[in-house]
Order: structure tokens, then C-alpha cells, then sequence
């Protein structure tokens, strides 16, 4: 579903780009577009015909009729609207007096507890000390597992008599000063926008630590009621900024536009992971990227460098430039993009490349060109010309294969050094410097 | 109070203009354009998706093409057999559950969806009918999650049957089933860490449990559940396909009905997959779990 969905924007994108001039026609069909692509990623119905109405006085105005490409000019106000939904720069954490509290709201099952956590972390990593603070103390075992995940990134969790909820609050005060700790995160019940006993708790807190930040957690999967849960939760308590979670899945993360719109707040944070670390600021015009399903390039790029190390990327790159591309070279380089993870996912981030048709991405095959390369001898390797017959037949027997397979192998490789030749006159262009391969 | 009063108030809570209040403008109005646009704005803001709705509104525009004299009211009664018929699929287990003894269930879902607490609902609910029940806790991942599941089990009777964190959620299922036959107990329900659809290995690891389970009986596991939060927009679709394809996925539970959201992705959902709604939850406590009605659902998305 998602693929067609970005097949379908890029084949309009096309379409727009090869027009010459753009009348209100194939502005509105486009609009239609835009509008159900928005629909599609879980914006909101009425924040998807606020931006389709803006999005249609802007392309209507005169720079787009009279520009030489209005279809590209067409895609950057789209991009670009999208951008100033969401809400320009992103905005860091404010703090009060020491310890200043972070209280963190949400509805059942949005991330508060994991949340926390993560912000605790990335809080440290800037010089502040935080103390957690479970205040959970309607769910099962919530206490116990932000206890637990204290432990685990080593940052004090403060739980109180585990029964009062705001006693514990306000008692986590003289618990963090004589910790001399500076700010305190507080993880909050979950609650339906519904319930007004919980809201109730949630207000009286409030009034009880006057927060100079309050986050409401919100998952990113959220369907077209996170406007309402939203309002619901600001009809009650005072909200400073939002975080989104789970945005390391699949979805398009189109509540972020329509909450950010309807309550103004800014999102300050994005949840990407299971992993404490797995936590970052906001940035706007990625996630207007992903939106529209454009493909993340900054993203693709970043976690190349996360698993490429600098060094051997720089020795891979000489090589390159020299043409000694060896078969260990090219065991070391799948081993890098395996550790990007997914295939899939990472050629995902790629503008365009889930529009090839036919592009299948069958990570057996690296295993089966893994398992080749292991069975060769080390100067087999080093100089594939000297494979010959009847070593590809050992080869092929010790790894199981057929010697087509070891042929196939041998063909692409030979291809690939060709390919560098012409690449190594002006320099690798991926980042860490992989060359094309052909057959993948 | 009964079911369709049950999920009617919870789907009626929201002060917003819903599927709910559709019925105040039926009555009495002129079918045009602005009737169907509202129509159509109404079911997208129920996240019943753009296909459906398309469709669905393109299904009125047909009727009232064919037949002038359909009247405003007469459209409620359409819109509401053309969801039921959307929704029509294999039917729920309902009575044959546990029709074979130990009987098998794993509950499987994205983070956050309640899984945990639904294991505990059941547990009760099989417990209440007499049925000795064991819940695994085989999410081992999560912080604190064994002992969520010790709490649901204290609260439901069930046994609960662990091992320590970290450790292989297909040995803890192995084990657990092996358990579960020497105690000659009736229902085993498998809690599985939550894991977004679109982790590869993550995926793999929820096939491993079944997998182990298939040593056993290759009819094994009896049932997989789907937990999807009713908050869940159009990547619900996604979702149920990508657990479908690693876990087979024999039905869904839908819950937290009682808030403001009104999971109307189910309606794609069941479109596509022909899956059975075994369960929704409407509440926090025990014993809110209730089988899934078609049609009570299409009313209490329709009506005030």
C-alpha cells in the first residue's frame, strides 16, 4: 500500500515536471492528490484542507503560472507548506528552577514510561542530571519498568510510597535536592482523553509543580483522532510541546502535521526505536519527506555513516581510486550495508528507488555470494583471474553451490571492476564509497 | 447495560462531529453534493480510509442515481449494510473455541496495543467459564513486562509461567506448552514482546514461536491474535499484512473502544484480509472483553 502510495506521488511529481505550463486544472487534480496522499499518512481531515486550500493559493499565484518548470516549483510549496505545518526550527527543552520538572502525558500505550527514559538519557548527555519520577501508579508494573530501565542507562528513579501519585511528585522535589539533581521527568498514568479521574490527577499535579514543560506523547501511528485526543488533553492541563513515537515503523507519521496544527505546539522530540538512544530532535523537513513519502536522502546518509566506519570507508575509497578491488573488499562492503539494517528499508530512504519496477532486493543472495567468497583461498581473492576451471568446481563444491552460481559470481565481480575503472577517474560518489553492483 | 449500549456510548463520547452524528443531518434533508461531501468527511474522519469511503460514497451516489425518491433517512440504512457487507468475513471461533485441550493462543502486535492487558481479560474470561488457563510471558524485551503479566495473572487466577528477561521467547513457549500438558490445563495464552510490523528479524523471531510450537502438533498454534489499538490509523492495514505474513494471524482484537477513536481501519482491514474480529476491549477493568458484532458495530458507528 505505501509503495503505491509513493509510486503514485512520484508519477504525479513526473507528470508535473513535464509540463509546460500548469493551469488550475491540473492544479486542482493535483490538489486532489496531495489531499488524499495526506488522508492516506493519517493527517487530519480538516489540517488536510487547511494545507490543500494554502497549497492552492500559493500554486495559483503568478510565480508558479509563469516559471519555466511549475511542476518543481509545484513540488517545493508543497514541500515547503508541509515544512511551516510542522513548524519551522525545532525547539529545545525549557527549564525553571532547579530541579525543574518535565511532566510527561499521554494516552495508554503512546511511549510515556519509554519516553521518559530516552529523555532522561538525552537530557544527561547535555549536562543536566535528571531524576525520573514514576508516577504511574495505575498500570501494572509501570513503576517497576521505568525502575528497571533507570537501571539499565544508570540515572535514579525516584517511586515514592508507589500508591500516591501526587505525593510522590511532590516529594521527588527534596529527593532530587539532596541528590543535587537538576530536573525531574515525570511519567504520568496513561489515560483515555476521556477518563476525568486521571485528567483530574493529571491537573491537580499540575497546579501542585507548575511545570515550566509538559509533553504530551503521542503515537505515531495515530489515526485521525489525535486531533481529538489532543484538544481533550488540552482542554484540561497546559501543554508545552509534543513528542512523537514509534516513527521507526512504517508509517507516515501524519498525525505530527495535524497536532502540531491544531494545538500550535511544537514537536520537540521523535522517537525512532526500541533502543535508549533511539530518541532525536525534530526536524521539520524530514518528516515533510516523509509525508509525502519523498524518501529521507538525510536520513539514508546518516545511517551510512553510523555503520561505515570513517577509516575503512577512506582505505576503501584509495582503493577504488587505484582499481585493486579485491573479492575481500567486497565481503567487507556487504557486511556494511547488511549492518544498515534491512535492505528493504535502507533502499526505502532512497528518493525514486521504489519507483524501479522490478527492483526486488533479496538479501539470500548475499548470503549465497557470502558463502562463494568464503570458499575461496585467500590469493583466489586477492586475484580472481586466477580462478580458473577446475578451482571454480572446488569452489562451488565447498560452499554448496553450483559452479553457475560461482560463474554468476565471478561475471558480476568482473563487471563491477569495470564499472570502477570508470568511477575511480572521478571518485566514489555513495557515501562510504560502495559501488554499483550489478546483479542486486 | 448491554453490548451495542456498551459500545455505543464508547464510541459516542467525542464532542467532535463523528460518524455518531451523522444521523442529526439525515433526516428531513435534500440528498446533493453537500450531503455526500459531509458524508464522505464524516467516515474519513472515522479513519475508515480513503478506498472505503470512495467506495461506500460511491455506492449512495449509484442509488440515489437509480432511485430519485430514495429519501435522506433511507441513506443511513444503505450506508449501513454496504459497511456490514464490507465487514463480511470467515466467521468468529466463538463457541469452538477451545475445542482442542491444551488450546493455544498468542497474542502478537505493535508496542503499546495491549496485549498484555488482553491476556489478562481473557485469562478471566476462560477462568470465569471454568477453564484452567496459563498465561507465558514471553515478552522478554520490555522492562518490567514479565511482572505486568504476573499482575494480570494474580488479577485473572491464571498460572503464569516465566522465565528471566532476555531470555528466547521460543523457549519460553516450548517450555511453557510442555508445562501446560503436564498440568493438564485447558488454555494456554502466549504474550509476545511488541514489535513494529516493518523489523525484519523482529518478525522472525514471532515465526520461530510458532514454529516451535508446530513440533508439538502441526495444527499448532490453535489461534494467533492480532491486538490492534483502536487509536491505530491507516498503517493498521499495513500492520495486519506484515503480521499475517510472519505469525499467520487467524483473527483481531480491537481495543481501547472506550476513548475518543473509533477504528474504523478495520473496515480495510477486513476488505482486504478476511479476518474475523475474535474480541474487542472497551475498559480498563477485568472483564471488559465482548465479542465483536458486524452489525453492531456499523450501528454504533452511524448512529447517536
Amino acid at each position: 500500500m505505501f509503495d503505491n502510495l509513493t509510486g503514485r506521488l512520484e508519477t504525479f511529481v513526473r507528470n508535473l515536471r513535464g509540463q509546460g505550463k500548469l493551469s488550475e486544472t491540473n492544479v486542482k487534480d493535483t490538489l486532489r492528490e496531495v489531499r488524499r496522499i495526506l488522508l492516506e499518512a493519517d493527517v487530519s481531515l480538516k489540517a488536510a484542507k487547511a494545507f490543500v486550500r494554502d497549497v492552492q493559493e500559493k500554486s495559483l499565484g503568478h510565480e508558479v503560472l509563469k516559471s519555466v518548470t511549475p511542476g518543481q516549483q509545484m513540488v517545493k510549496i508543497i514541500h515547503d507548506e508541509l515544512v511551516s505545518f510542522l513548524g519551522g526550527a525545532s525547539e529545545p527543552i525549557r527549564f525553571g528552577k532547579s530541579p525543574s520538572p518535565i511532566l510527561v502525558v499521554g494516552l495508554n500505550g503512546a511511549g510515556k514510561t519509554t519516553t521518559s527514559a530516552k529523555l532522561a538519557a538525552h537530557l544527561r548527555k547535555r549536562g543536566r542530571k535528571p531524576l525520573l519520577v514514576a508516577a504511574d501508579t495505575f498500570r501494572p508494573a509501570a513503576i517497576d519498568q521505568l525502575e528497571t530501565l533507570g537501571r539499565q542507562i544508570d540515572i535514579p528513579v525516584f517511586s515514592g510510597d508507589r500508591k500516591n501519585a501526587l505525593k510522590t511528585v511532590a516529594d521527588s522535589r527534596d529527593y532530587a535536592r539532596e541528590l543535587s539533581l537538576d530536573c525531574l521527568i515525570i511519567d504520568s498514568a496513561g489515560r483515555m482523553a476521556v477518563n476525568d479521574e486521571l485528567m483530574n490527577q493529571l491537573q491537580e499535579m499540575q497546579d501542585a509543580i507548575k511545570p515550566p514543560e509538559t509533553l504530551l506523547v503521542v503515537d505515531g501511528m495515530t489515526g485521525q483522532d489525535a486531533v481529538r485526543s489532543a484538544n481533550a488533553f488540552l482542554e484540561r492541563i497546559e501543554l508545552t510541546g509534543l513528542v512523537m513515537t514509534k516513527l521507526d515503523g512504517d508509517s507516515r507519521g501524519g498525525a505530527a502535521l495535524s497536532i502540531r496544527w491544531v494545538t500550535g505546539k511544537p514537536i520537540k522530540f521523535i522517537g525512532v526505536g526500541e533502543k535508549t538512544n533511539d530518541f532525536e530532535q525534530f526536524h521539520p523537513d524530514r518528516m515533510a519527506g516523509r509525508i509525502l513519502g519523498l524518501g529521507d536522502v538525510v536520513s539514508f546518509v546518516e545511517k551510512a555513516q553510523e555503520a561505515v566506519d570513517i577509516e575503512s570507508a577512506q582505505k576503501m575509497a584509495d582503493k577504488l581510486a587505484k582499481q585493486q578491488f579485491t573479492f575481500d573488499d567486497f565481503r567487507e562492503q556487504l557486511h556494511q550495508l547488511k549492518n544498515m539494517g534491512p535492505l528493504e528499508s535502507v533502499l526505502g530512504m532512497i528518493p525514486g528507488m521504489k519507483s524501479i519496477k522490478g527492483l526486488q532486493v533479496d538479501e539470500n543472495q548475499f548470503v549465497v555470494v557470502e558463502s562463494i567468497i568464503d570458499s575461496m583461498t585467500p590469493a583466489e581473492r586477492e586475484v580472481p583471474k586466477i580462478i580458473n576451471g577446475s578451482r571454480r568446481r572446488r569452489i562451488a563444491q565447498g560452499c554448496g553451490r553450483s559452479v553457475q552460481d560461482v560463474n554468476r559470481l565471478l561475471n558480476q565481480f568482473e563487471q563491477m571492476q569495470k564499472m570502477i575503472k570508470r568511477f575511480g577517474k572521478k571518485g566514489p560518489k555513495f557515501p562510504g564509497g560502495f559501488p554499483g553492483m550489478p546483479g542486486f | 447495560m448491554g453490548l451495542f449500549e456498551k459500545l455505543k456510548t464508547g464510541l459516542a463520547r467525542t464532542r467532535e462531529l463523528t460518524v455518531g452524528k451523522l444521523s442529526n443531518f439525515f433526516s428531513g434533508r435534500k440528498i446533493d453534493e453537500d450531503l455526500l461531501e459531509e458524508l464522505e468527511e464524516a467516515l474519513l474522519e472515522a479513519d475508515v480510509g480513503v478506498d472505503s469511503v470512495d467506495q461506500l460514497i460511491e455506492t449512495v451516489r449509484e442509488r440515489v442515481k437509480l432511485d430519485k425518491s430514495v429519501s435522506s433517512t433511507q441513506i443511513g440504512e444503505i450506508l449501513r449494510t454496504e459497511l456490514s457487507t464490507m465487514m463480511i468475513g470467515p466467521d468468529s471461533l466463538g463457541a469452538n473455541r477451545l475445542a482442542k485441550k491444551p488450546w493455544v493462543i498468542i497474542l502478537v502486535g505493535v508496542n503499546g496495543s495491549g496485549k498484555t492487558t488482553t491476556a489478562g481479560k481473557l485469562a478471566y474470561k476462560f477462568a470465569k467459564e471454568g477453564k484452567k488457563t496459563a498465561i507465558a510471558a514471553a515478552d522478554t524485551f520490555r522492562a518490567a513486562a514479565i511482572e505486568q503479566v504476573e499482575v494480570w495473572a494474580k488479577r485473572s487466577g491464571a498460572r503464569i509461567i516465566k522465565q528471566a528477561t532476555g531470555a528466547d521467547p521460543a523457549s519460553v513457549t516450548f517450555d511453557a506448552y510442555q508445562s501446560v500438558l503436564a498440568h493438564e490445563e485447558d488454555v494456554l495464552i502466549v504474550d509476545t514482546a511488541g514489535r513494529l510490523q516493518d523489523k525484519h528479524n523482529l518478525m522472525q523471531e514471532l515465526s520461530k514461536i510458532t514454529n516451535v510450537l508446530k513440533r508439538f502438533d502441526p495444527d499448532l498454534p490453535n489461534e494467533v491474535l492480532l491486538i490492534l489499538d483502536a487509536i491505530t490509523g491507516q498503517n493498521g492495514l499495513s500492520q495486519a499484512h506484515g503480521f499475517t505474513k510472519a505469525a499467520g494471524v487467524t483473527g483481531l482484537v480491537v481495543t481501547k473502544l472506550d476513548g475518543s477513536a473509533k477504528g474504523g481501519v478495520i473496515i480495510p482491514i477486513l476488505r482486504e484480509l478476511k479476518l474475523p474480529i475474535e474480541f474487542i476491549g472497551i475498559g480498563e477493568s477485568v472483564n471488559d472483553i465482548y465479542p465483536f458484532e458486524a452489525k453492531a458495530y456499523a450501528d454504533a458507528l452511524l448512529t447517536n
